[in-house]
């Protein structure tokens, strides 16, 4: 079991090293650097810079030496809280995206916990009614769930939302409260808002989800371990649910390992189409204004924390397999 | 096969069909006989002759596309509250998931079968199954339904018992696994047991313990077991009675003694034959069956044994299904040979009263 | 596996084989309780397989495969739907009726005009002309339908030239007007913010949308498979590292990382270096599924019994890879291209709706949905939200035909 986390805990680390590379290569990867830009951006509101203005600021930022000193330097910094300087904002990186941040993972955990509170019961439903019109009908919404691309998603449930409801469903925030401080009505607030990003973002993970419970469950139900219960005299409803349901989350549990990087990456786009104060925006203008210490650092802190919560997975798979907690 | 008694379980003309997509598969198909109190019923036959599915269709434990068609299975249960009285119950027409069912499955017909790797959910422990099939039938808390599974575990030979309750099964050897799925079985002291190759996945060493096991627990307690495989030396070994199967039919029924010295049907004789003996010389090819089992979507007409029979009598055999003939001893046969005339058999009369679906 | 038989099996057509398997009786040791008798044992006789299992039995991988997938129904449609798709990308400029690229102020967002089949009970396909007027209190251009000015629409008519599979130059277009220009008078589906014609556009879209796809699994799928085989042939820390490399674009938020990747293609670049930049970039980060088939595969065939009988018989490495092992991945390789390119058809369709993609002038599904970013623009303009509909089905018919292939890919088992 010890071994288990250790081997998982290891791999974590190198994935977060190697996604920390990558986040510093994309900051290093538009041509010319941060400087070029800034003083682009200075001579643009009419400020002149000198060349040896030019070199001080590069001396300053480091950006004369190699790829590997640069990514030495810039991960000291991070590891010490200081992810760098917005140019586009004049605002430490921290302070722009801390609350987003933490609404990007508010936003992913809800739509994970709707994926598997619509997938679980239809998932098993599909799988013991395996043919009937309602298996068929949860596979054909699954296939359609899969297909669409959860911006377009994103449009159209604003589409309906507004030519039927006459809402505006997007952000996460009433008017009145998107400027305040924390407090429990804003807490509420919060919360009434998050079904409908949840369910945009949730239903591919959704029909993915349903149909692997649907295919781990049919396996499963052909197993001996299913007549032997039978045969006990458990009546159908309680051996499904003890046995085969049971077995069948197993591999469900270690999905959502690969369900979060999904949703994440899911939400940056959606939150853009449905305006939510979550990091997606906030990457796409970065990006656009080439606002580079911003872009990596969200680039890292999304990667870190999907790998955080994959981590966490797996620990709940450690949890609930006793297969794997007897190992070793 | 006489016995005063009137017998545990009978079976009547058994029909269990699978309506499959690609067409109708006669699993079993008119299969009839009796299982007596304290003794062992064997059936063999090859693999697919509906063996499993004839067992399954007692405890009503068909799968889909599977669905019993006709016949009877009569259960003569006694009553738990001590007077002689013995109820008559038509498992044929019990609900499907009802009471009734659930309350024989498990506490009148134990099932012990072949894969002891995966007859067990592999994330309980094997005590959690054993206490469960405890509790189902029996109002025991959960203190003193752990004691009962100690015991049975005693019973059937685990050594360390307490312990083995709270192990998983992959930690567990296949034969531990297989007297702990016997256990299970036994756990509330079913009336009958079916043990559907209990011991084909098992080691030969392994085997042998628990085919004695078996015989052990059927003496202590008197059940009744019916004992399905494909291995006639285990036959031997522990039937009373036998049945042959082929295709979903009883090719042939008697004692052990009356099977192995005075086999009828060509079927048996052919199995008998594909034993090998020590006393036969060496280096002489032992015989086998010709042929192969039909595919079950298309079976032969007349009597389905005919294109791999040695004694296959054209116009006879391929046109028209044998009857089933009983010998003064009781003996059951269902061939030919042994029907007055059969070669001359009239065309018209025989294709009259029969069809292929009998 | 006693009686398993009996439980249906996987085939609904007759010439296919049941499992092959399933008709074999388990190997039966003898028990130690008599020392003489043995199992039930069965010799088959090959020559009683009946003539269409011969007809398997000589099959190649291909027409196996090729039975099996016709008979699923909702692959064969999906593979009918995206044929039709790709006959677009060849006569894009044949179903165009306007130059994408043709823009006019006085015709911006023009709703889709509604087409009329029959004209006094005679055939007679015609549109009404468009007047426009700006509406007083909102200053929009407002757009009113002209019973009185009716556009007949012709077909294989003349419009403006370009040359048919690139090099056969020609002006004929499916639809044409009779006596008007057509570029100023006929919006099927409407107009853009600049007066673009939104069908014109959506035909040029589909051939960029659905070729970069393609051009982006090729690249994958060279990666994949030279990252899977070389893994999977030789195990060991080549293995390893490559099993690591996997992990970790599967495990970090693929989207955000097109993005900063995207972003960093420049500006100035032409159509056709954007074009193959942002193609590599969803290469680069969609080959792991292609090379966890392969590698899944190779690692499988690699313990086969037939793989061991053909060393054993003397083949040589090369042979054993080229004549035993290629064709088995290859059909794999097959269903999960199939699989893999609807995904890359959003990874572009995505980054160029965020601006990120390919930028205009390029047209691309995903650059005709930028138009219909925010809210106003799908409420007061809905049309301009119809280049979704392309991307949906054709994911759901890739989806539905990779599904088909994959189950072909298996001949003997699902």
């Amino acid at each position: 079991m010890l071994g288990y986390i250790i081997r998982r805990a290891l791999f974590s680390l190198v994935t977060i090293f190697l996604v920390s590379i990558l986040s510093f290569a994309i900051i290093q990867l538009p041509p010319g650097d941060y400087v070029d830009s800034y003083i682009a951006q200075l001579q643009a509101s009419g400020t002149p810079v000198s060349t040896s203005e030019a070199e001080n600021l590069r001396a300053r930022y480091g950006l004369d030496e190699p790829f590997a000193v640069q990514y030495g330097l810039w991960m000291r910094q991070v590891l010490r809280g200081n992810l760098g300087t917005s140019m586009q904002w004049q605002r430490p990186v921290r302070e722009v995206i801390g609350d987003r941040l933490a609404l990007t993972m508010v936003v992913s955990v809800a739509a994970l916990v709707f994926t598997w509170m619509i997938a679980l019961p239809i998932g098993i439903f599909s799988a013991v009614r395996q043919y009937s019109v309602a298996d068929y009908i949860a596979t054909t919404i699954g296939f359609m769930g899969l297909a669409v691309p959860n911006f377009l998603f994103a449009l159209v449930v604003m589409y309906i939302g507004w030519s039927v409801f006459g809402l505006n469903v997007g952000g996460l925030f009433s008017a009145e409260y998107e400027l305040q401080g924390w407090s429990f009505g804003k807490f509420l607030n919060l919360l009434s808002h998050l079904p409908v990003p949840a369910i945009v973002l949730g239903t591919a993970a959704t029909a993915q989800g349903i149909r692997v419970l649907r295919n781990n469950l049919l396996d499963e139900l052909r197993k001996p371990y299913v007549v032997t219960a039978r045969a006990k005299g458990l009546s159908e409803t309680r051996l499904i649910l003890k046995y085969p349901v049971r077995v069948a989350l197993n591999p469900l549990a270690s999905t959502i390992g690969y369900m979060l990087p999904f949703i994440v990456s899911g939400s940056v786009i959606v939150s853009i189409v449905l305006s939510l104060p979550t990091v997606g925006p906030v990457l796409l203008t970065s990006l656009q204004s080439q606002d580079m210490f911003l872009a990596g650092a969200i680039v890292l802190l999304l990667g870190v924390m999907t790998i955080i919560g994959t981590f966490l997975s797996d620990m709940l798979l450690l949890l609930i397999d006793p297969r794997i907690r007897m190992e070793d | 096969m006489s016995t005063e008694e009137a017998p545990l379980l009978s079976v009547k003309d058994l029909q269990t069909h699978f309506f499959t997509d690609e067409g109708l598969v006669r699993a079993v198909d008119g299969v009839t006989f009796d299982i007596h109190r304290g003794k062992t019923l064997g059936v063999v036959g090859e693999s697919g002759c509906g063996k499993s599915v004839t067992a399954r269709s007692l405890m009503r434990i068909i799968d889909r596309p599977g669905k019993i068609v006709g016949g009877s299975i009569m259960l003569r249960k006694p009553r738990n509250d001590g007077s002689n009285q013995i109820d008559e119950i038509e498992i044929g027409e019990l609900t499907d998931d009802g009471r009734e069912i659930r309350s024989i499955r498990g506490e009148s017909i134990g099932l012990v079968f072949q894969e002891p790797m995966t007859s067990f959910s592999p994330v309980h422990t094997i005590g959690n199954q054993i206490i469960e099939a405890i509790q189902l039938h029996r109002p025991l808390d959960d203190r003193a339904a752990r004691n009962r599974a100690t015991e049975l575990l005693t019973m059937v030979g685990v050594s360390r018992p307490e312990e083995r309750l709270d192990e998983l099964p992959f930690q567990m050897s296949g034969g531990l696994r297989q007297r702990a799925m016997i256990a299970m079985a036994l756990a509330c002291e079913p009336d009958l047991l079916i043990a559907d190759e209990p011991t084909t996945a098992l080691d030969v060493t392994t085997q042998s313990q628990i085919l004695e096991l078996l015989q052990d627990l059927q003496e202590e307690n008197g059940m009744a077991v019916m004992l399905i495989t494909h291995n006639l030396g285990v036959i031997a070994e522990m039937a009373d009675d036998v049945v042959v199967m082929y295709l979903g039919q009883v090719a042939e029924k008697g004692t052990v003694d009356e099977i192995f010295y005075a086999p009828k049907h060509p079927y048996t004789k052919a199995l008998l034959q594909s034993i090998p003996n020590i006393y036969q010389p060496s280096r002489v090819e032992l015989p086998t069956i010709s042929g192969s089992i039909p595919h079950p979507y298309n079976r032969p007409a007349g009597c389905p044994f005919h294109p791999r029979c040695p004694e296959f009598m054209p116009g006879t055999c391929d046109v028209h299904v044998p009857e089933t003939l009983v010998s003064p001893t009781g003996q059951h046969v269902r061939c030919f040979l042994y029907t007055e005339g059969a070669v001359r058999i009239d065309r018209e009369e025989a294709t009259a009263g029969k069809d292929a679906s009998q | 596996m006693a009686d398993q038989e009996y439980k249906p099996s996987h085939s609904p057509d007759p010439t296919e084989p049941a499992d092959p398997d399933a008709a074999r009786p388990p190997a039966t040791p003898g028990t130690g309780a008599d020392r003489t008798s043995d199992a039930v044992e069965t010799v088959y006789d090959a020559s009683t397989g009946a003539a269409a299992e011969d007809r398997v039995a000589v099959a190649s991988q291909f027409q196996l495969m090729w039975w099996r997938f016709r008979r699923h129904r909702l692959a064969m449609f999906g593979g009918i739907v995206i044929l039709l798709f790709y006959s677009v990308v060849v006569f894009a400029d044949f179903l165009a009726y306007a130059s994408p690229q043709a823009s006019e102020a006085e015709r911006s967002l023009m709703p889709p005009q509604r087409v009329y089949l029959f004209d006094d009970g005679s055939f007679s396909p015609h549109v009404f002309g468009l007047d426009s007027r700006r509406n007083p209190q909102t200053f929009q251009r407002e757009y009113f339908a002209n019973p009185d000015d009716k556009i007949e629409l012709s077909f294989f008519a003349e419009g403006f030239e370009y040359n048919l599979f690139g090099f056969i130059p020609t002006n004929r277009h499916l639809i044409g007007t009779k006596d008007r220009e057509i570029g100023e008078s006929v919006f099927l589906l409407g107009t853009d913010v600049q007066g673009r014609d939104m069908w014109s556009r959506l035909m040029y879209a589909t051939r960029i949308s659905l070729t970069i796809g393609l051009v982006a699994v090729i690249v994958s799928i060279a990666l994949g498979v030279v990252m899977g085989g070389l893994s999977g042939f030789y195990g060991g820390w080549v293995d390893m590292v490559v099993q690591r490399m996997m992990e970790l674009l599967y495990s970090i938020p693929t989207i955000p990382l097109w993005m900063g990747l995207a972003a960093a293609v420049p500006d100035h670049w032409s159509i056709l270096r954007i074009y193959f930049a942002i193609t590599v970039i969803i290469a680069l980060i969609g080959w792991t599924e292609l090379a966890r088939v392969v590698r899944g595969r190779l690692l499988a065939l690699r313990e086969e019994d037939f793989v061991m009988a053909a060393n054993l018989a003397g083949a040589s490495q090369f042979r054993v890879i080229f004549v035993h092992l290629v064709p088995l991945v290859l059909s794999h390789i097959i269903a999960a291209v199939s699989l893999a390119l609807p995904a890359m058809i959003v990874a572009e369709t995505s980054l160029s709706f965020l601006g990120l993609g390919l930028r205009p002038p390029a047209v691309s599904w995903g650059v005709l949905l930028q138009g219909a970013q925010n809210i106003q623009a799908v409420a007061l303009t809905p049309w301009l939200l119809l280049p979704a509909i392309p991307v949906i089905v054709v994911i759901l018919a890739f989806s539905f035909l990779g599904d088909g292939l994959r189950d072909a890919a298996d001949p003997y088992g699902m």
